[in-house]
């Protein structure tokens, strides 16, 4: 059947699941972000405990060599800890909002990674050697008596076992009064920029006691972009993204479900990506006034807002990306389905990340909601899908067709069918 | 579309549920989140704004009832072919005023059908009904087009939005002249409402209280005396005020004839639903349409009310 991503003989199938597989998932270890690195050799998650954990893609071994590598863990590091704000009275989430990756300079890998607070630059680094023959100490580390030492040695790099150490390198912390969402690498890699729901903060890398802040007023189903280069401070926009609403439409929930939950460039700049309650929207940078393409994620809900709004799912917050090429978009939905959606062809696909489906090398079999009349086999209506079970979080590998896409505990990675 | 929404959540129950959001946000792990808050805040605003607009159009149908059956038995002891010859002007005047405005399309189809049963044949009381539909629907149509007043400029709703207004010499005013007790009046084309008592001609302007789209119907209310008491604050959102406003009819329905009563409300009913499926272009077509089915079960409610006299 055909799919979505690389041409009409396309098929998406099973490669890893990582994660614990019981039915009684804790709330610690729900992965809250999921994030690609440039070369697309690592994968970095973060969860509701405030802990990192990084995956390694294996090298292409010899003996398989069409097969891509599968991704290991390479490191494991706690992030964050709950904090208590004693001013306020407030118990600080340690729960990892985001996380981005910094350019590769030197042989460590550095990231960011940040909570509702404070964000943490993180070195990453790889010890394959360690020194020995110290004179002040011993093997094991007891210092040595001074008076005992007759004669003077020069310490020896002997090989170890690989050790994969991260260290916290800077800590930018007290900017945000509000919870920050997202965090965004400059492309002149010295500074970043970090947002709440009010307030964006510069930041240089290497400073971290100061930050400059562009004030915001945001409004729901706009977005403003500023031109850094244009001016300092931000007090008007360059660009003004709106789409004017349709009267007829309107609703209670008109408010909620046209609000932004995340917005992505596309990799050659041209585009933007938007994501709202029940569609993904592409802009083109150059005409403000409406989206050049609109893709129905789960237009199916309109009709149930009222009950999703009660039990909290209409707050749901969903990301997008994009592919390598920027030819193909993808987000998730609800019962552990995610979508994809090819912009040339304008095909869409609908898979589902379970269990079930993940036999190794399975491929993966499309699946579809029901939205009236009779149920066909194998479909599914609206009223039994599972809401409990949702794909915020999706990365696309910026190279190859490898995509990671995180269902509450369990991260699933998913690559294209080798033929 | 509003149209395919299942949920049948009312403007109460989501007022009730957002509260109750915003409360429980403050014992929630890493304090409050605002932009959740916010959003929740849009919604107690959409809900509390349609309930608000329920209320009132309640509050002012209730009234304009009021006004008609004042009118209707006022009309009982007046020479059927006089007022034959009223509602034809009256009609003439809606359809050809109605034309020009999309918005009020289906009510003039309404006030034209009205001088195909002008027949000296019909009985007074076939009259009553009649006359009471065209005040019913334009009463009805005022209150919808005072929301959207300011975008409206057909003639129709002139007396609505302006300040003030010449009254004319339409010929239902010589109906307020014949009486000398207090009586109440509503005029088809200028939409004055005329209070007379003793023999003296008060006029409440209807149009100098509408100053703005905001609360039409609260400004009504004060036009008349005998709802004044209610009338001091914004409804609020008990139950219980709803039931007081049931109470009222029942001694005015006392005088009235059941199967009239029925058969006004069920022209009622209809008349009302087309005006709100016509709302389509304006922001408030999710008020009509919740309207619609408030409307309906309301004058359920009415209906047993008086026929239980």
């Amino acid at each position: 059947m055909a799919g979505v991503g690389g041409g009409n003989d396309f098929q998406w199938c099973f490669s890893q699941v990582k994660g614990a597989i019981d039915e009684d998932v804790a709330e610690a270890d729900i992965i809250s972000t999921v994030e690609f690195n440039y070369s697309g050799d690592l994968l970095a998650t973060g969860d509701k405990g405030g802990r990192v954990v990084i995956f390694q893609r294996e090298q292409e071994s010899k003996n398989r060599p069409h097969s891509r590598g599968e991704y290991n863990v390479y490191s494991t590091f706690q992030s964050h800890e709950p904090e208590f704000d004693y001013l306020k009275s407030l118990e600080i989430e340690e729960k990892i909002n985001k996380i981005r990756w910094l350019p590769q300079q030197n042989a460590a890998h550095s990231l960011l990674s940040t909570n509702d607070k404070t964000i943490k630059l993180w070195k990453i680094s790889e010890r394959d050697k360690k020194a020995e023959g110290y004179n002040l100490k011993e093997e094991d580390g007891r210092l040595r008596d001074p008076f005992r030492i007759t004669s003077l040695r020069v310490p020896v790099l002997q090989p170890m076992d690989l050790m994969v150490e991260a260290s916290p390198r800077r800590i930018f912390a007290n900017a945000h009064t509000y919870h920050i969402n997202s965090i965004s690498v400059n492309s002149d890699h010295e500074t970043y920029l970090s947002a709440d729901d009010l307030r964006i903060n510069l930041w240089h890398l290497e400073i971290t006691d100061r930050s400059f802040s562009i004030l915001f007023c945001s409004s729901k189903g706009t977005i403003r972009l500023c031109d850094m280069r244009a001016a300092a401070l931000c007090d008007r926009h360059t660009k003004f993204f709106e789409e004017p609403e349709d009267p007829s439409s309107r609703s209670f929930f008109s408010e909620i479900i046209s609000s932004i939950s995340d917005v992505k460039f596309s990799h050659s700049g041209r585009y933007m990506m938007t994501r709202d309650y029940l569609s993904v929207k592409v802009w083109d940078l150059n005409m403000e006034n409406r989206p050049v393409e609109t893709y129905q994620v789960h237009e199916y809900l309109r009709s149930k807002l009222c009950s999703l709004y009660e039990n909290d799912c209409i707050f749901d917050k969903f990301e997008c990306c994009w592919n390598g090429t920027d030819s193909a978009i993808m987000t998730g939905s609800y019962n552990n389905f995610f979508r994809m959606f090819d912009r040339n062809t304008r095909r869409d696909i609908t898979l589902e990340a379970s269990r079930e489906s993940s036999k190794p090398r399975g491929i993966l079999k499309p699946r579809k909601v029901c939205t009236g009349g009779k149920r066909k086999k194998d479909e599914i209506s609206v009223d039994s899908l599972d809401f409990n079970k949702k794909i915020l979080h999706t990365a696309w590998h910026p190279k190859e067709n490898v995509i990671a896409v995180a269902a509450t505990n369990n991260l699933y990675i998913f690559q294209d069918k080798m033929n | 579309m509003i149209n395919t929404m299942e949920c049948a959540m009312d403007a109460q129950n989501l007022i009730s549920i957002s509260l109750r959001k915003i409360h429980n946000s403050r014992t929630q792990r890493g304090g409050i989140k605002l932009h959740k808050n916010l959003l929740v805040s849009y919604v107690l605003r959409n809900a509390k704004q349609l309930y608000m607009n329920e209320k009132y159009a309640e509050i002012y149908r209730m009234q304009q009832y009021e006004e008609v059956m004042t009118v209707c038995n006022e009309i009982q002891e007046l020479n059927p072919l006089e007022l034959a010859e009223d509602i034809v002007e009256a009609s003439g005047d809606c359809c050809s005023q109605g034309a020009g405005s999309p918005l009020i399309m289906e009510p003039a189809s309404v006030c034209c059908a009205l001088p195909a049963s002008n027949h000296p044949a019909h009985t007074p009381h076939q009259q009553q009904q009649l006359q009471a539909t065209a005040a019913c629907s334009a009463a009805g149509l005022a209150l919808q087009s005072e929301e959207v007043c300011k975008e409206t400029n057909s003639a129709f709703f002139r007396s609505c939005c302006a300040e003030a207004y010449p009254v004319t010499d339409c010929d239902f005013s010589s109906l307020s002249a014949v009486h000398c007790n207090k009586t109440t009046v509503l005029d088809l084309d200028t939409h004055v409402v005329t209070t007379v008592e003793s023999g003296c001609l008060h006029q409440d302007c209807c149009a100098v209280q509408c100053q703005g789209a905001q609360a039409p119907a609260k400004k009504r209310k004060f036009d008349f005396g005998c709802y004044a008491a209610e009338s001091e604050e914004v409804p609020d959102f008990t139950p219980c005020k709803r039931a007081r406003f049931e109470d009222f009819y029942c001694p005015h329905s006392e005088q009235l004839d059941t199967s009239n009563i029925s058969n006004l409300i069920s022209i009622f009913g209809s008349g009302f639903t087309g005006l709100v499926s016509r709302q389509a272009d304006s922001e408030f077509s999710l008020n009509g349409q919740f309207c619609s089915k408030q409307t309906l079960a309301s004058l359920g409610a009415w209906t047993r009310a008086i026929v239980a006299f």
